[in-house]
């Protein structure tokens, strides 16, 4: 395979991968906290449409991902309200916020479609980001950079610091942190909380470093596989990371294989399309008949938690 | 003004009048006692008196609606547990505050409040551990550990705080006889360097052995203090349940009659990550036997429940015969149309649907013994009075037939199915902890309904971590560790200690040597 072909690939592939692995870090903290939000679509959409808007009306992008954040993490309030001061199935209203986040996106988005802004790119100098060889580490939006920072720094909160051991300690067993004394909706807040911002952050992705532009539900659907992901990951940011990738590579196979003739031609785009929802699918197939990963979920997870 | 100072000063806690109302319930109702430094204080009363309520709002999990809490003679609120700990108060529940999923270092440091280094941690630990004699390897993962070992983490993590005030809310269920004793050491040195004790139990025994005093709750409010050692314990349990206890009427010279269950060299892998394999099991109860499985929580018990209940289904049906017919590749329904019934351990969503109503949950075992479906039909009528017979029969305090499952008080509800599966007149029943959290008037009540079933003819296992229970009801005993089941004994050739033994897992000890016993002992 070319060299040049292969920097191509990645580069596409890392950027494809970055909303995913945005929302999937956030949903993977918010896991570990023992409740599960299935609003991440929802959630990633307001952060998209919010992100875009500001971006558009400021022309500052890195004001457009900060209220994206902000937006997320508002949204992912109602849910936190829902599920946990009024103890409300989070199934149920995770799925009301995905549908609701689809809704208010469209609505609050329709001024918008079809007007363009610059895309949020590399912010080196031409001599690295467009350097043949150099670019595959340098051609990349600072989102991507920022990405990859917080897959370290999940890790090294949930596994070295104090808090992140409180975290998981209240997605294991709730009643047993509540009866130490720790506040086990304070800390369920916080963290659906951090994973709004982190999906409305994933959302921003797609209108400031992919397709510089407002379509309505641009998402298509990467907040489940999101979702799909963390199981994948067994609720490891590493892990998270090279799954995000894989499926971004998949995706990005799709898009070469319209442009380029030969072998890509013999299976049809539609499949390649179709492949990263298929490859959820049997992703998550497999670990349902691997008892072993489904057994490392927090213990608590989706449960509501009521003290006694 | 000297005297009243010095008194100020040994008084390390003092209650006055707490109170505490939940919903419907008046859960204490103007409590009062204190405890001395040093003292070891015992705080006796039936499930349901209110004692975890009263230690829980010391602790700082709950707030008082009424009253006030002294400590070291000063009046103070305890409003979180973090509070409480910094005033010295540490505390070893009931059901441990342990997370399943992480090492015993972690589990400790999330006892601690303030931020020390993992190394600095491990270096406490270790001191107290040499101190006191516990022992614990730091890394391993919590639960892969036994139920001894998981209290030790959490005496650890209450020692490591220096407390002046130790709870211990029922510290021995779950252990074997000498864990108890070892536990008992431990608890004499601490008060011995002046650390107070409030030590949370129904077992009179132990209360002799080790406290100073005792305060008797009943119904939320204080019915009496004594000095146990000076009490017997059939009038302590008599203060307990204010009212005199009944003697179970056994009858000594019964015929046993055909085997009604047997299971021969069973083994069965164990489910999931938690589940206990078991290996080889085989034993026979005879109809009029009652046959007693003793062993410490979690180490075979539920699995061997869902086996004989039929929840888990085998591939060879010779294993498990009822009444000499293989029923090993049978269902549970086909099991108890062959006259078999089965109560398994956990009452909500296993045994009762506390959604249902009583005469719902009444149909789902007892509709086929009792013809209460016709065509698929149900005969409301002889479900109601099915229902209708089992409430009175065994007093259980309910609206009525169509009271919901789920309204009952714990104790209650294990009357109702204890009565629902014994009034259908099994040949053979199973039974899992038949009285757990029901109070002692209650078990009396099931334990004499137990023993007539047998007299007419049932053949009866039970599965049990109440030692106490077991001997009094039951003519054979097996304990049963890690899947394992030790040779079937009568229950009079068994001794406390060789129980004790098997539980904790020493096999073979049919020739239990002298000297295992007193290392286990010491």
């Amino acid at each position: 395979m070319n060299v040049d072909l292969t920097i191509a690939i990645i580069i596409t592939m890392v950027g494809a991968s970055t909303p995913l692995l945005f929302a999937a870090l956030g949903e993977l903290v918010v896991e570990k906290s023992g409740v599960l939000n299935l609003g991440v679509e929802g959630m990633m959409l307001t952060g998209a449409v919010v992100g875009f808007a500001v971006t558009y009306t400021s022309g500052n992008p890195w004001l457009g991902i900060g209220a994206a954040a902000i937006a997320g993490a508002s949204v992912s309030m109602i849910f936190a309200f829902l599920t946990l001061s009024l103890s409300a199935n989070q199934v149920a209203t995770g799925l009301a916020l995905t549908i609701f986040g689809a809704g208010f996106s469209a609505l609050f988005g329709k001024p918008f479609t079809g007007k363009p802004i610059d895309i949020f790119g590399s912010v080196f100098p031409p001599a690295l980001s467009e350097h043949p060889y150099l670019r595959v580490f340098f051609d990349y939006s600072p989102l991507v950079y920022f990405s990859l920072f917080m897959v370290f720094a999940i890790w090294w909160f949930l596994q070295k610091t104090r808090a992140g051991l409180i975290l998981r300690a209240v997605g294991e067993n709730d009643h047993s942190a509540h009866s130490i004394g720790y506040s086990v909706l304070g800390v369920r807040y916080g963290a659906i909380a951090f994973g709004g911002a982190m999906a409305g952050i994933g959302g921003s992705c797609f209108p400031l470093i992919l397709t510089p532009q407002w379509v309505e539900g641009l998402t298509g659907g990467r907040g489940w596989i999101a979702l799909a992901l963390v199981v994948f990951a067994a609720w490891r940011p590493g892990r998270l990371l090279a799954g995000a990738y894989l499926f971004g590579l998949i995706a990005t196979m799709e898009l070469y294989a319209k442009a380029a003739g030969g072998a890509f031609r013999i299976i049809p785009s539609e499949l390649w399309a179709s492949l990263p929802y298929l490859a959820t699918i049997i992703v998550l197939v497999l670990i349902s008949l691997r008892h072993k990963i489904s057994s490392s979920a927090p213990a608590c997870l989706g449960k509501p938690f009521i003290p006694n | 003004m000297n005297s009243k100072q010095t008194s100020k000063q040994t008084l390390r806690l003092k209650l006055e009048g707490l109170t505490k109302r939940f919903p419907g319930v008046l859960a204490n109702d103007n409590v009062s006692f204190a405890i001395q430094s040093g003292e070891i204080h015992a705080l006796l009363g039936e499930n349901g008196a209110g004692k975890s309520t009263l230690v829980k709002m010391i602790y700082g999990v709950m707030q008082p609606d009424e009253g006030k809490i002294f400590w070291d003679g000063e009046q103070i609120n305890i409003s979180n547990p973090k509070q409480a700990r910094a005033l010295g108060i540490g505390m070893v529940f009931q059901h441990f505050s342990l997370f399943e999923a992480m090492s015993v270092l972690e589990n400790i440091a999330l006892g601690m409040d303030n931020k020390i280094s993992k190394k600095q941690l491990e270096k406490q630990v270790h001191q107290v551990m040499q101190t006191y004699g516990l022992s614990l390897e730091p890394n391993r993962i919590v639960s892969t550990l036994g139920v001894g070992e998981r209290q030790r983490i959490e005496i650890v993590r209450a020692l490591l705080l220096n407390p002046k005030l130790l709870i211990m809310d029922e510290p021995t269920s779950v252990l074997t006889p000498q864990e108890v004793e070892q536990l008992f050491e431990v608890l004499r040195k601490l008060a011995k360097q002046g650390c107070s004790i409030l030590y949370i139990s129904h077992k009179l025994d132990e209360i002799k052995q080790l406290c100073d005093n005792a305060t008797i709750l009943r119904g939320g409010k204080v019915v009496g203090e004594c000095d146990p050692k000076k009490e017997t314990s059939k009038s302590m349990a008599e203060m307990m349940i204010g009212a005199s206890l009944h003697a179970i009427k056994k009858n000594k010279s019964k015929q046993l009659g055909d085997v009604g269950l047997a299971v021969h060299e069973m083994s069965v892998k164990g489910q999931g990550d938690f589940g206990v394999s078991l290996k080889n099991i085989s034993f026979e109860v005879r109809h009029g036997e009652i046959f007693g499985i003793a062993g410490v929580a979690g180490n075979g018990q539920n699995e061997l429940q869902a086996v004989l209940g039929g929840e888990v289904v085998l591939d060879d049906e010779n294993i498990i015969k009822i009444n000499k017919i293989p029923v090993g590749s049978m269902r549970a329904n086909e099991r108890r149309k062959q006259g078999l019934c089965a109560v398994p351990e956990e009452r909500h969503g296993h045994a009762a649907i506390g959604e249902f109503s009583l005469r719902d949950n009444a149909v789902l075992t007892a509709r086929n013994r009792q013809n209460m479906v016709r065509a698929g039909m149900i005969n409301a009528n002889k479900a109601k009075a099915f229902t209708t017979a089992v409430i009175d029969e065994f007093n259980v305090k309910a609206t009525g037939s169509g009271a919901i499952a789920g309204s009952l008080s714990g104790g209650n509800l294990q009357k109702f199915i204890m009565g629902r599966e014994m009034l259908q007149v099994p040949d053979v029943l199973v039974v899992s902890q038949p009285t757990w959290g029901v109070d002692a008037g209650a078990a009396a009540a099931i334990h004499q309904a137990l023993i007539d079933l047998a007299a007419g003819g049932c053949a009866i296992l039970i599965i049990s971590q109440d030692l106490d229970e077991l001997l009094a009801l039951c003519d054979t005993l097996a304990v049963i560790n890690e899947g394992r089941l030790s040779e079937p004994k009568k229950t009079e050739q068994m001794s406390i200690e060789e129980i004790g033994l098997l539980m904790g897992g020493v096999h073979g000890a049919n020739q239990a040597p002298a000297e295992l016993q007193n290392e286990a002992a010491g």
